[in-house]
């Protein structure tokens, strides 16, 4: 039996460098960078899933406790409870029934959402100034129409703040979210929980993408209500 | 009209939030790595037969560094030679490990034989052989029980140690385990979370050495060496192959009372695979084993651990640097 | 079906561990692991509380400091709670005391910005009669700011103590051993165990949620409550009346 020609190259590491030293290298992390984007995207996508979802499904219940009050109580229960529940525990007590992945993780990140976009949906409908509405109605509008013309408009820089609140909120989440099986940026940070580099670029990462993601949000917001610029000034 | 610009702004801001998402999220996190695509080259010691193209493999591993090294290393060896690899690293313990294989989630991962007596087998402190050789066919023949097979095994050892500073060791007089006794009940032993029911952890030194100490803390087993650096943990359980002993001047303290059994890797596999696999399955994984010597896989360890490369990388480097493939 | 039931008998009964060796489960158990959980996320309450409190009162007493008072919410939002545990582990080192400074680090934002805006929402013209009648600056806070002031701190409470319930379940990554610990080390308590840990973390969330809720009612003035529509509602959402402080 020929013995092996090759030899692993036994390296020098008789001098104390930044990475071995488990310290912030900014050299290690230009050159690793690429560890993190497929798992920032994975966030990205769980972030925005969830919230698109949640979304949808509370500001539907929000419009229609509107009308219907005896709604809004039993909603803020069921919400507000799914809403307490730690999304940790909550990815483990939907594994019997889900498994593990993407779908466990985005059930539980949706039903966190919930409460946030309810209340703020209702809310800020709530706050539709009542001259406002009279004058609607004295403008021959019909309910459908005050809602869609007159009532959510004015609602809107509460819903915003609801939508910005529940985006930072789940990007904070979803951190957690490899506990699911579902990956995401909390994956890279649990890989090397020493090593600072690795944790204030993974970290850092899911708090500038709340970041860019709530301003975003507020751009969009400014845009389409610039009466709200006017009545701030007051 | 305020409604529709409502509707499509938030339509475009959806839009534009999902295309970002969207974006490459393909499974392999392949993105920029070393190119780890070798079957094309000729290689000078696997050679690559398109006969094993049909046969399916999946290479588990355990939960730390290792263990992901030599999981990485079967894997891409054996795609070297053909094969249709895929991973599940990171499984958890041996006891999830055995599960996922028995199973048929994997189709084999590298077991330590001195795990596989005390964990799997019921072997007793009392019972372990300090002979290598032995403690393989032992764990060879309680595999064999459940239809696995253990290939011949490794040559290096990676066993549990108990670790302490070389502070600790000159202030207390500590050169083997049992110098521990009448003073660990002021000492805090930290360790993996398991430690505390396993035989070659605290348990075994409990049962043992008859040693009880002030506090338990269980730590991820990251953090093995960190307790112990930052002076959290006065005693910690340590790899006999971590480079950060060495790097540390950690004292690692002699198993006079034969606690620990030794601690070579062999591959465990299961029978259906290496009856459909044929023989270049056997032949690539005695080549990989041949080349683990202690040095070197304390050199595969502190790339990754010191070096902060992957474990996917490392794993290339090995079956480069030794000549095996490319 | 059956994993649930297997996991509320975890609870009540020892069980060999999947990893061999001692037992794990059975009401000490779980006792032991609540305990510590609770202790952990009491002193970070406190700590939390003792620092915002008096710092949101009188920031909102003389009006300064909005911006940062605000804005602390919306920061304290964005970092996850993994990174900042993560962030104490690597720079400052593992253990109770460390992951408690993390801890209260998460819990001070939503109590600050709460006491701070409580204040600033309390009726002007009731601070100015109590001006009037020679009050003296402190004299206020204590007696007219911060009694009105209490619904939203309350709130503010409420949501930093759920958080840091929480959070205290990944505490066991920063070696404090936790209701977290079955979840994140599986193999020393199976299956059942993890699913009856993620059961009771839930219970004790929930159990603070409402006990809290119920403090926060009881400390409410009447009035208010009675007002109903959405003033009540915004209090015990815990939200500020974001028309006249508009973050940002």
């Amino acid at each position: 039996m020929s013995a092996l020609l090759a030899q692993v190259e036994i390296r020098d590491r008789s001098e104390d460098t930044c990475v071995s030293d488990n310290g912030f290298c900014p050299e290690w992390i230009a050159d690793n960078f690429d560890r993190y984007v497929d798992p920032f995207f994975q966030h990205v996508l769980l972030t925005v899933v969830a919230v698109a979802i949640g979304f949808a499904i509370a500001s539907t219940l929000a419009v229609v406790a509107y009308r219907r009050r005896w709604l809004i109580n039993p909603v803020t229960q069921v919400t507000g409870a799914l809403y307490t529940i730690p999304s940790i525990a909550a990815f483990f007590l939907l594994l019997p029934i889900t498994g593990r992945g993407f779908v466990t993780a985005i059930v539980a990140l949706v039903s966190y959402v919930l409460l946030i976009i309810f209340r703020n949906v209702l809310t800020g409908l709530d706050n539709v100034p009542e001259e406002t509405k009279d004058a609607g109605r004295g403008m021959g509008l019909t309910d459908r129409q005050l809602l869609w013309r007159v009532e959510l408009p004015l609602a809107l820089p509460e819903v915003m703040a609801g939508l910005r609140i529940a985006v930072t909120t789940t990007v904070g989440l979803a951190t957690l979210a490899f506990f699911a099986g579902a990956g995401g940026l909390g994956e890279r940070i649990f890989e090397d929980i020493v090593f600072k580099s690795n944790v204030v670029v993974a970290g850092g990462l899911a708090v500038v993408l709340a970041a860019v993601l709530d301003a975003a949000i507020l751009l969009v917001q400014r845009a389409i209500t610039p009466w709200t610029r006017a009545v701030a000034a007051r | 009209m305020r409604r529709h610009r409502w509707l499509v702004l938030l339509a475009l801001l959806v839009a534009a939030l999902t295309v970002a998402g969207c974006g490459d999220d393909d499974d392999d996190g392949g993105g920029g790595g070393g190119g780890t695509d070798t079957s094309e080259q000729p290689s000078s010691q696997i050679q690559n037969n398109d006969k094993n193209s049909t046969t399916k493999l999946t290479i588990g591993s355990k939960n730390f560094t290792e263990q992901k090294v030599l999981g990485e290393i079967y894997a891409q060896a054996l795609t070297a030679a053909g094969y249709d690899v895929s991973t599940e690293l990171n499984l958890g313990d041996e006891k999830t490990a055995l599960k996922a294989l028995e199973g048929n989630e994997i189709s084999a991962y590298p077991e330590y034989t001195g795990t596989a007596l005390l964990s799997f087998f019921g072997y007793t402190a009392d019972k372990l052989p300090s002979d290598e050789t032995e403690a393989f066919n032992l764990a060879k023949e309680g595999f064999a029980e459940q239809d696995l097979t253990a290939l011949p095994p490794t040559p290096f050892v990676s066993s549990n140690e108990v670790g302490v500073t070389k502070e600790t060791a000159d202030k207390l007089k500590l050169q083997k385990i049992s110098d521990l006794e009448g003073k660990s009940q002021d000492l805090t032993l930290y360790g993996t979370p398991e430690c505390r029911q396993r035989l070659d952890c605290k348990l075994g030194l409990e049962e043992v050495y008859g040693l009880k100490f002030k506090k338990f803390v269980p730590v991820d087993i990251a953090l093995r060496h960190e307790v112990l650096k930052k002076g959290q943990a006065d005693v910690s359980i340590v790899f006999t192959t971590d480079p950060q002993n060495k790097r540390e001047g950690f004292v690692l303290l002699e198993d006079d009372k034969g606690m620990f059994p030794p601690y070579n890797s062999t591959l465990v596999v299961r029978n259906d695979v290496i009856d459909k696999a044929g023989p270049d399955f056997q032949k690539t994984v005695d080549l990989v084993t041949k080349g683990l010597t202690d040095e070197v896989m304390q050199e595969l360890n502190a790339r990754v651990d010191l070096d902060k490369e992957t474990p996917k990388d490392v794993a290339a480097q090995y079956l480069e640097e030794s000549g095996l493939v490319g | 079906m059956n994993d649930f039931v297997d996991a509320i008998e975890f609870i009540f009964n020892e069980h060999e561990s999947p990893a061999g060796g001692a037992q794990v489960g059975g009401l000490s158990n779980m006792w032991e692991l609540t305990w510590e959980h609770l202790e952990l996320s009491l002193v970070a309450m406190l700590i939390a509380c003792a620092l915002s409190i008096p710092l949101g009162l009188w920031l909102g007493h003389i009006g300064k400091g909005g911006f940062l008072a605000i804005n602390a919410s919306n920061v304290g939002r964005a970092v996850p709670s993994l990174a900042l545990i993560a962030f104490f582990v690597a720079y400052i080192g593992v253990g109770f005391t460390n992951l408690a400074l993390a801890l209260v680090l998460l819990a001070i934002p939503p109590i600050l910005t709460n006491t701070y805006t409580g204040v600033r929402q309390v009726d002007r013209d009731a601070v100015d009669s109590a001006r009037g009648m020679g009050m003296t600056g402190a004299q206020i806070v204590r007696r007219v700011e911060l009694p009105l002031a209490l619904p939203l701190i309350f709130g503010g409470i409420r949501i930093s103590a759920v958080n840091v319930v929480a959070t205290a379940t990944i505490a066991p990554l920063a070696g404090v051993v936790t209701l977290g610990d079955p979840i994140i080390n599986v193999n020393t308590y199976g299956d059942e165990g993890r699913l009856a840990a993620a059961i009771v973390v839930a219970l004790l969330a929930v159990a603070t949620e409402v006990v809290l809720g119920a403090v926060q009612r009881a400390v409410t003035p009447r009035g208010l409550k009675l007002e109903g529509g959405g003033r009540w509602r915004r209090l015990a959402f815990a939200l500020p009346n974001n028309r006249r402080e508009a973050p940002t």
